[in-house]
């Protein structure tokens, strides 16, 4: 019996890897003998990558973006979830403030830039303020939009217990509209990433952006790709851990959800 | 016109009702071109440790009625008093248990701490709580199932959840809006039995809304029997079946059938 479980477990994770095993594979092998200046051999780059990234000090560039990222997510986030609460408590004053807040909300961050630069320089506030500025907009709305939806029932539920305000929003508001939140959290995440980089892409002198654009510049394709590989495997794993977390925080809403499915 | 003023039969029953009533209107979208008005005129008193039942035929707003009752809705004229003091928000010593268990239920907390958020919110020790929380969960006959979600159990034990929240307080009053039309009809009879042994146990008040009327006559020892929207006090009728009330026994007695009957009457001719 649990041999045969451990064995469907070793199956469903070797289909899963299949393909990108498959793509590896094929990219090693027809990458081989390239001459081509802006596709070299797999092999090289990793041998680069290793050279670089883990025997060499290109690692700084990523220490240096991912602590602009992590200030700038974590200020996001907070932001995102805070005003967006505050929108959905005073519905009036959201009636009036949303206007601009869309209004913003639409506008390219990509096209704020050159001002951002001229207003902050080009030091790490620049930074931070460009991933807030793109990223806290999936969160706030998926926030208001939550709690906007919570059921009308489970708010009658928290008068009828005699619930405070405050501990309605703790007990009840917040967690119904988990799912949401964190939905908004994880698209601003996936943003936050973007903006990072791009971030790094104007009048900067570090940061794996800069890193990349600068290989390039310098006509160091092979590099270049190393920074964009370092870029995906980033980028995958702090997807990884979100959805560990996600795991944790909507264990009940998984956990209701597959109930609910098998009907 | 022959009718006899409800109030004042009720008020001969008892000296100091638990909960009053007197002339209730409930209209939403008042002074507009919408107004609608769900219910006109409804007066009736609740003796302590009664059981009363009200009945209607759907749509008679007994839904709203139970709002206005509980203190979530504002009446638009006319007065609830709870214990003598008018209603302004849902009072402490009252508590209520809606019919969708799986949207009163917080899903996201375990059924121990499901039961324990009333006894949060009135600041009860840690240990006085856990206590607590097993004194109700026995009281709803409800086994080893404080660590489970509620969404991992069955409807009628969710239901059993809610009730057992429901009465972590102590309650003077139970208020039940058709508690048990989600669940299927064995659960059903489980769950009204032990709805008459916790108010038997706990010699508690209970006001429970429904349109079944076979569970009003099951259940209850007056039974409120609205009209149609827009809702007055049809009639109030006694139910003096003997305590303690079993499915079969019950059921299937003479009265029993009587009192359905003249429910029935009351019911269908009035929609």
């Amino acid at each position: 019996m649990t041999g045969a479980v451990a064995l469907r477990w070793v199956w469903s994770n070797v289909w899963r890897l299949w393909f990108s095993a498959a793509i590896l594979v094929l990219w090693w092998v027809l990458s081989a003998d390239s001459t081509s200046t802006f596709f070299p051999p797999l092999q090289r780059i990793l041998e680069r990558l290793h050279a670089l990234w883990i025997v060499g000090d290109a690692r700084r560039e990523l220490w240096s973006s991912l602590g602009h990222f992590a200030v700038g997510y974590t200020v996001a986030g907070l932001v995102g979830v805070g005003v967006g609460a505050l929108l959905w408590k005073f519905r009036r004053i959201g009636d009036a403030v949303s206007p601009v807040l869309y209004f913003v909300y639409v506008i390219p961050t990509a096209a704020l830039l050159p001002a951002i630069v001229a207003i902050m320089g080009i030091g790490s506030a620049m930074k931070i303020t460009i991933i807030v500025l793109a990223a806290v907009w999936p969160t706030m709305l998926n926030t208001l939009d939550g709690m906007r939806g919570v059921d009308p029932l489970k708010l009658d539920t928290a008068k009828v217990l005699h619930m405070s305000a405050l501990r309605t929003v703790r007990t009840v508001v917040v967690p119904a509209a988990m799912p949401q939140i964190m939905a908004g959290l994880r698209h601003s995440l996936q943003v936050a990433v973007i903006m990072m980089v791009v971030s790094e892409l104007i009048a900067s002198q570090s940061g794996i952006g800069f890193f990349i654009l600068e290989a390039q510049q310098r006509f160091a394709i092979t590099e270049m790709w190393t920074g964009i590989i370092v870029l995906a495997l980033v980028g995958s794993v702090l997807t990884v851990v979100f959805i560990a977390v996600e795991r944790v925080v909507l264990a009940w809403y998984i956990g209701a959800r597959a109930v609910e499915r098998k009907g | 016109m022959a009718r006899p003023d409800p109030s004042v039969a009720a008020s001969e029953r008892a000296g100091d009702p638990v909960l009053s009533v007197r002339t209730l209107a409930k209209a939403y979208d008042a002074g507009t071109s919408r107004e609608n008005l769900a219910i006109a005129e409804v007066s009736f008193d609740v003796a302590k440790g009664e059981f009363v039942c009200v009945v209607g035929p759907s749509g008679a707003g007994k839904t709203t009625l139970l709002r206005c009752l509980s203190g979530l809705l504002v009446p638009t004229s006319g007065e609830v008093r709870f214990e003598g003091t008018p209603l302004r928000a849902v009072p402490d010593r009252l508590s209520v248990v809606f019919q969708d268990y799986s949207r009163s239920l917080f899903p996201w907390l375990t059924v121990n701490r499901n039961v324990a958020v009333p006894l949060r919110v009135a600041g009860v020790g840690k240990q006085q709580r856990e206590a607590r929380i097993q004194e109700v969960l026995h009281a709803v006959r409800l086994g080893d199932v404080g660590r489970s979600y509620p969404w991992q159990l069955s409807g009628g034990m969710q239901q059993r959840v809610a009730i057992a929240r429901a009465l972590a307080q102590q309650p003077d009053m139970l208020l039940m809006d058709e508690p048990f039309a989600s669940v299927d009809a064995q659960t059903r009879f489980d769950l009204e039995d032990l709805i008459l042994e916790v108010r038997r146990e706990l010699d508690i008040t209970v006001v429970l809304v429904t349109h079944d009327i076979d569970e009003a006559v099951y259940l209850a020892d007056r039974i409120v029997v609205l009209t149609g929207a827009p809702s007055r006090v049809q009639e109030i009728v006694d139910v003096p079946l003997e305590r303690p009330r079993t499915q079969l026994g019950t059921r299937s007695s003479e009265a029993f059938g009587r009192l359905r009957r003249h429910l029935m009457e009351l019911v269908t001719t009035s929609s």
